[in-house]
């Protein structure tokens, strides 16, 4: 089913969007989605990652600059000219029809064959586990069958590009796992070039083969999820990747090391930066003392909050003023207020510049991958 | 003379059940025996216990009261066409008639049942004639007034247009001006200018496009409840706008338009002032027109009166009994956001 020489990558040249006279939602974003890639557009709410994907099916209109699908400029092309499928995040199914009906009233409009049309759908039931509903109507759904139904649906008519605006959003957590794998195994099956929007960075970075990270319209970063991870470019893309998210503090250099109320590493490679800069360590890079190497310098500060997952826990840490958490094996008994002491990887720390933001290059962290 | 008579009668019916019934003292004195005995069980009054204390209660009686204000009227059309009379008196009194005799005659009872009445207005009267005259000028307006409102409340509702709000406004501000205001310059319209006096088109125009606000109103505020998401589904899969509307908003729409029709059809048909300066021709008569010439300065025909009103009714329940599903959903749609 794998589209032949139909080359639908997405490119997006200083696409800019705004609303009358308020400020662009979209300032001009430059962005390449190759063909048959999965990329996953996230970010916090309101950052122009919907308004990227409807300008994509032509639902927004572009203000400025050029949008193309494959090598057609869509700029002016009516929704229904693009050849893109989308799946909503309340689904959208046709009420009033059943589930066959749904499926097929794309292609009854473009006015198919009805036996192509009945083979067609029953395809794609049969793959989405649709077959014995496609007799019902949406409101006898459950909301997994609803958003499966709209996947049948985008799928029936074999598009160019699929786009998702949050299909998982309003489904539970299990039907979520669940759900996710369908979308990653339909994508294997078909290869066609996917863009997925979604606020939720799980879901970036199981789906996503390379991920945009969006703020205010502005794209902070474009990789995959692992580059996202251990390479951010700025403290946004840092604190938005991770769960929990990696700890950002500012620390004072002094030449010789950075030093802020909580920790004091030595480090002498600093010279040339500025003497405020903006520390990020990652919560799995807070080891207990204990058993930890003896060149980890020492941190020791109050336990504010415990989060026990079980194989592990989320350990809150603060002196008043500053405050990070680290990610403890599950086997301590802490209590809050309790003082711990923890050493610190100073290979896995990096730097950020305290007036824009950006990345700290100079210094690289040297043991990525590898938790405590 | 009758009015007072009728109120006295009922003064003595309405004082009556409050005085008439202590079972509120009553079931407090069984409670308070039967709770001392079993303290922790709060104890609730039976099913007929409930019935009966809701029926001694003063809003019992104020429903009651209101009941048959409404009733009562139309217990008396009832009475007349059935009576097989002209008068509008069903009962004879004598001179010097005693208050029972008095009371008896509010009844409204005819002497002898007969379908005399019903029978002549069918058979001697043009009166099946007016009902088709009638029929023709509702359903026309429900079709026109619908095929209208339907098309203006969807681009009322989906597009943004230059004097989309403005227009709403405008149809809101027509509704605030009493309709007789507007009788003369739709007569020189309707009449003068576009000659469209004696024809059913001329009424058909007018009820179509004075009911218009309403409908608008009405169906725009439930096209808003619509998800936009499910037409944007549908135009990436290649529907063209009509498609939409056609295949999509206006099968969701039908309790919307269930109701708007009802409204559409009951306006024109119970008409009867506009339809009175418009139709000068006896022919042409609409059923509430028609009606009035039973009892005009020259004729007072009660019964003909009272059982042609009550024809008139017939399709108008029978609509309301089979588009009843859908009423509540209708008017309630669009107050609260689903």
């Amino acid at each position: 089913m794998t589209k032949g020489a139909a080359v639908a990558s997405i490119e997006f040249k200083r696409v800019e969007k705004r609303y009358a006279d308020s400020p662009p939602t979209v300032p001009g974003l430059d962005l390449h989605i190759r063909d048959g890639e999965f990329m996953v557009l996230v970010g916090p709410s309101g950052c122009g990652k919907s308004t990227t994907l409807r300008m994509i099916a032509g639902l927004e209109s572009v203000t400025s600059g050029e949008l193309w699908i494959g090598d057609r400029l869509v700029n002016d092309l009516p929704p229904a000219a693009r050849d893109v499928a989308m799946v909503f995040q309340n689904y959208a199914l046709y009420p009033h029809m059943t589930v066959f009906d749904n499926m097929a009233f794309g292609l009854r409009v473009r006015k198919q064959p009805e036996s192509l049309i009945k083979s067609k759908v029953e395809q794609a039931a049969e793959t989405l586990g649709l077959a014995d509903l496609l007799g019902r109507k949406p409101g006898q759904l459950s909301g997994g069958q609803c958003q499966r139904v709209a996947l049948g649906r985008a799928i029936v008519r074999d598009p160019q590009v699929f786009l998702f605006d949050e299909p998982l959003s309003n489904l539970d957590a299990e039907l979520r796992v669940q759900m996710r794998g369908n979308i990653g195994r339909l994508h294997r099956e078909f290869a066609t070039t996917s863009v997925y929007v979604t606020h939720d960075q799980v879901e970036a970075m199981t789906l996503g083969a390379r991920i945009a990270i969006l703020n205010r319209g502005e794209l902070m970063q474009v990789g995959t999820p692992m580059e996202l991870y251990n390479d951010p470019d700025n403290v946004f893309v840092a604190g938005f990747m991770g769960s929990p998210p990696m700890n950002i503090v500012p620390v004072q250099n002094r030449g010789v090391g950075l030093k802020n109320s909580l920790l004091d590493l030595p480090r002498t490679d600093l010279d040339g930066l500025a003497g405020e800069l903006l520390l990020g360590i990652r919560p799995e890079k807070l080891c207990p003392a204990v058993g930890a190497p003896d060149h980890w310098p020492r941190l020791r500060a109050a336990v504010e909050m415990v989060e026990t997952l079980g194989a592990e826990m989320l350990v809150h840490l603060g002196d008043g003023r500053e405050r990070m958490i680290a990610r403890l094996p599950g086997l301590q008994l802490l209590t809050p207020g309790q003082t711990l002491e923890l050493a610190l990887d100073p290979d896995a720390i990096y730097l950020f510049d305290t007036q824009n933001q950006r990345r700290i290059r100079a210094v690289q962290p040297i043991a990525v991958a590898e938790p405590c | 003379m009758a009015l007072t008579r009728f109120a006295g009668a009922f003064g003595v019916q309405i004082g009556s059940p409050a005085d008439l019934c202590p079972s509120y003292a009553k079931g407090d004195a069984m409670n308070a025996i039967v709770g001392w005995a079993k303290r922790s069980v709060p104890i609730r009054p039976t099913r007929v216990g409930r019935i009966l204390r809701d029926i001694c209660s003063w809003r019992f009686a104020l429903l009651l009261f209101a009941g048959l204000i409404v009733i009562y009227p139309l217990l008396w059309v009832v009475s007349l066409a059935f009576s097989g009379q002209q008068a509008l008196q069903l009962v004879e009194l004598p001179e010097g008639a005693g208050f029972w005799q008095q009371l008896a005659a509010l009844v409204p009872l005819p002497q002898q049942w007969s379908l005399d009445n019903f029978r002549a207005v069918l058979t001697e009267q043009p009166f099946m004639r007016w009902l088709f005259n009638s029929l023709v000028v509702a359903l026309s307006t429900t079709v026109v007034g619908l095929g209208l409102s339907c098309t203006a409340a969807y681009a009322f509702s989906r597009f943004k247009f230059p004097g989309r709000e403005r227009g709403l406004m405008l149809f809101l501000i027509s509704q605030m001006f009493p309709a007789v205001l507007m009788l003369i310059p739709l007569y020189v319209i309707v009449v003068q200018w576009l000659g469209l006096g004696n024809t059913w088109l001329g009424l058909v125009l007018v009820y179509a496009i004075t009911a218009l606000p309403f409908c608008v109103w009405m169906l725009k505020g439930y096209f808003d409840t619509l998800p936009y998401e499910i037409e944007e589904s549908a135009l990436l899969e290649g529907a063209s706008r009509f498609t939409i509307f056609y295949k999509i908003i206006l099968p969701l729409a039908r309790p919307a338009i269930a109701v708007t029709g009802l409204f559409s059809f009951m306006t024109a048909w119970n008409e009867f002032i506009l339809a009175s300066i418009f139709m000068d021709d006896e022919s042409r008569y609409t059923v509430p027109v028609g009606l009035r010439f039973f009892v005009s300065d020259y004729a007072s025909e009660w019964g003909f009166f009272a059982a042609g009103s009550i024809l008139v009714s017939i399709p108008v329940i029978l609509l309301f009994l089979a588009l009843q599903r859908f009423l509540v959903s209708g008017l309630s749609a669009g107050a609260v956001k689903g």
